[in-house]
């Protein structure tokens, strides 16, 4: 409503680069949105009322992009407008720095693409998937009003600072905004997320492809793939990448084929029949090489099919859904809102708010907004755009994973993404446990569904890959194919999620080596030599360790691993962007706006809350399947009894079990304590300023006009 | 628009260029354009070392990829 009153200073932008030349009325104006905002309530109201009927997936659409539409209008104009005072006639880094390599002025719609593939990964197909336990409500919810009011202005706001000190990254501004120890807390925070990020993603990776030659075959073949391509770009036809990328896609789809043909042979099939444990040493060989070998041969290849990929994936699931239109099976809430669900712990208040991050609010993305993007801008007031309108596309992602996940049947959904120690070894049992919940499903629809899809068994497949990937086939081949084209397309969605992964996985091993090496570096001056093949191969091998770790301690637990590290990467998201927001609080008090520092304190205010009660309950709640001390009080105590609980093979691994469960206890308070350090490091920076204590001295780059150019 | 009054070769290059930019791939010609314009006396990188430094600089620091 801010700027309704003053439409001509908001329709100037429009004005030069929208087709309309001519602003509309102010009362055609007032009328459009107010009937955008009467549909998006209405829809979400529907959403919230409906109970017992099945809702169609266009009540979701229609709240999801009116209430998007009102953000952007609204909440965005108001950040450009009143806290940024985004200026065209103000040069930009790109523009005064432009060096034609890091520093390049660039397209409005080319950055908004290049930010949107960096930003977007399995992260917003993941969370909501798993969220879908407490039903659709919730999960729609939060992500939409969380997005609106929260990860979009994050990511709008850390981009506008960073434009105003020529690209700086969000360490350095922690460093020089707030202070010292905030910039160094920041850091190893970074490194602490990273690491647990990876490993919750190969996690996801290995429970995908365990005992399915057919995935195992086609993921596996992406990796010679993107080195053929490295080797094309390389020597065949130097810095010819879109040639490259063009026969990489034709040759992923060759591996598609090549692993149903696997598959149905035999003895082949008994070959990629791999276990957990090997697919997670595989997956760790893998992140170690991509780490020590050249870039062009690996990384920089797979980068670039895995954006086009990216695109492709988020246009081909927005088309399925459209043109299907499923009506939601899942309930609008379920019982398990009270904590007792089977795919993870913890009630409603606060794991759905941890359990989806990416889609609502994601931390990580103030690294991109303040790393490659803000040396693209052209023009100022682009960052609206790019910052705030990229966040919203991600968030839609997040809603169309939402609907793929609720348009399956819960019981199929639950027997898919339950942990084998709630549904036993059998369909049989599966249908037994399935139905205690209150949902229904016949042993033999999913023996079916399972043949369907071309895999031996769908039970216990954690992780929200595969349930994702039954979904879009679900959605594809009802629009495309009929059920025969089911177990392509169900592979087919299973590679683009694994090729999203890997391509974070390896880029984030590679980042932490260098990470570690600044670090170590300190105490030991050539450990920091990123040319120095030991320390290289030592510093990947330590950053290869930790993520390995984790990944192994997921892969032998009876309950699945995600259960548990899942909501630590939450958790450690969620802080970052708490993290980001105080950066971003701290600018804009600094800039002598305290009065308009309620947009980043609000969400900020909220995600203390629920990391801080997150990491409270995941620490000292006395329930055994929620606090990891009160876990590992449970196995100690059965160790004193002399007996194994169940799922557990051996003492020794119940002792790795105990020290590891300790070791998730250490991790999240860490990340706790590091949120309340640059918590506190910044409030005290606030009320210096807001007191008069200190003078509110902005420390952005002086106003340098553009000189006018023909055209603007 | 300028882009349709262009010859169909020098339309599918310009998509061309588009995809590279949003894939993140080195923009050599782009250099070469930034280079004749701004600094004419400095002498270009050849396409393969600027493909090789762009590369090196892209996954040196957090902030290339995300969840």
């Amino acid at each position: 409503m801010l700027t309704l009153a003053r439409p001509s200073r908001n329709f100037a932008r429009m004005s030069t680069s929208a087709i309309s030349t001519r602003p509309p009325s102010r009362v055609a104006s007032v009328l459009v949105w107010t009937l955008v905002a009467i549909a998006g309530a209405g829809a979400l109201g529907f959403l919230a009322l409906s109970r017992g009927e099945q809702v169609s997936a266009a009540w979701l659409l229609v709240a999801a992009l009116c209430t998007y539409a009102i953000g952007y209008r609204f909440h965005s104009a108001f950040i450009s407008a009143r806290i940024f005072a985004l200026d065209d006639a103000r040069l930009t880094p790109a523009e005064r720095l432009n060096d034609g390599r890091d520093f390049v002025p660039t397209n409005r719609w080319v950055v908004f693409g290049h930010h949107f593939a960096a930003i977007a990964g399995p992260g917003p197909l993941v969370g909501p998937t798993l969220a879908a336990q407490f039903g659709y409500l919730p999960g729609v919810l939060w992500i939409v009003v969380g997005v609106v009011l929260g990860g979009a202005v994050q990511d709008m706001v850390i981009l506008c600072a960073s434009i105003r000190r020529d690209g700086k990254s969000l360490g350095q501004m922690a460093k020089e905004e707030i202070g010292p120890v905030a910039g160094f807390t920041a850091l190893v925070a970074v490194l602490g997320i990273m690491i647990v990020l990876i490993a919750v993603l190969a996690l996801v990776v290995v429970n995908a492809l365990k005992s399915s030659p057919w995935g195992t075959v086609t993921i596996g073949l992406t990796i010679p793939i993107a080195m053929l391509m490295g080797v094309y770009m390389r020597w065949l036809r130097p810095g010819r990448v879109l040639e490259a990328t063009g026969i990489g896609i034709v040759l992923l789809v060759v591996a598609l084929y090549a692993g149903r043909w696997v598959a149905e042979q035999p003895a082949l099939a008994a070959t990629f029949t791999l276990s957990g444990k090997t697919l997670a040493l595989l997956v760790m060989a893998y992140g170690f090489a991509a780490s020590v070998i050249p870039v062009w041969l690996l990384l920089a290849p797979r980068d670039y099919l895995s954006a086009f990929v990216k695109i492709g994936v988020v246009v081909a699931l927005a088309i399925g859904i459209l043109v299907a239109l499923p009506p939601l099976q899942m309930p609008a809430l379920t019982q398990f809102t009270d904590g007792t669900g089977p795919i993870f712990a913890g009630a409603l208040f606060p794991f759905a708010f941890i359990t989806i991050a990416c889609g609502s609010i994601s931390g990580f993305h103030a690294l991109i907004a303040s790393g490659t993007t803000p040396k693209l801008l052209e023009r100022e007031r682009d960052a609206r755009f790019i910052g705030y309108g990229a966040m919203l596309m991600e968030s839609f992602v997040a809603v169309m994973a939402l609907i793929a996940a609720c348009a399956l049947t819960p019981g199929v959904y639950f027997a898919i993404n339950a942990p084998a120690a709630a549904l036993g070894p059998t369909v049989q049992t599966a249908a037994e446990a399935v139905a205690k919940w209150g949902f229904v499903v016949t042993p033999a629809e999913l023996e079916q569904l399972a043949k369907q899809v071309g895999e031996t068994s769908l039970l216990s497949r954690t992780g929200g890959a595969p349930s994702l990937a039954v979904g879009m086939a679900h959605l594809f081949s009802h629009s495309l194919g009929g059920s025969a084209a089911m177990a392509l397309w169900y592979h087919f969605a299973l590679m683009f999620e694994a090729l999203f992964i890997l391509t974070t996985l390896d880029a984030g091993t590679r980042v932490g080596r260098f990470m570690v090496q600044d670090l170590g570096r300190h105490l030991w001056e050539p450990f920091g030599r990123t040319g120095w093949m030991p320390a290289v191969f030592l510093s990947s091998a330590v950053i290869v360790a930790m993520w390995g770790h984790f990944l192994w301690q997921g892969v032998i637990d009876p309950l699945g691993g995600v259960n548990t590290l899942w909501p630590l990467f939450g958790i450690s998201n969620q802080l970052l962007a708490a993290v980001a927001l105080c950066v971003g609080t701290t600018i804009i008090v600094k800039m002598g706006k305290a009065r308009h520092a309620w947009a980043t304190l609000l969400p900020l205010a909220w995600l203390t809350l629920v990391t801080m009660s997150a990491c409270l309950a995941k620490i000292f709640s006395a329930q055994p399947r929620l606090g990891f001390i009160a876990h590992a009080h449970m196995l100690q105590a059965a160790r004193a009894a002399g007996t194994l609980p169940a799922g557990v093979k051996s003492a020794g691994d119940l002792a790795r079990m105990v020290a590891n469960d300790y070791l998730d206890a250490g991790v999240t308070a860490f990340f706790a304590l590091s949120f309340v350090v640059v918590l506190a490091d910044s409030a005290r920076e606030w009320f210096a300023v807001i007191s008069g204590a200190k003078a509110p001295r902005s420390t952005e780059v002086p106003f340098e006009r553009r000189a006018a150019v023909a055209g603007d | 628009m300028r882009f349709f009054s262009r010859s169909l070769v020098a339309r599918i290059a310009s998509i061309g260029a588009v995809f590279r930019r949003i894939i993140g791939a080195p923009d050599y010609e782009g250099y070469l354009t930034h280079l004749a314009a701004r600094h004419p006396e400095i002498t270009p990188l050849s396409r393969e070392a600027f493909a090789r430094d762009a590369l090196v600089r892209r996954y040196d620091r957090p902030g290339s990829r995300c969840c």
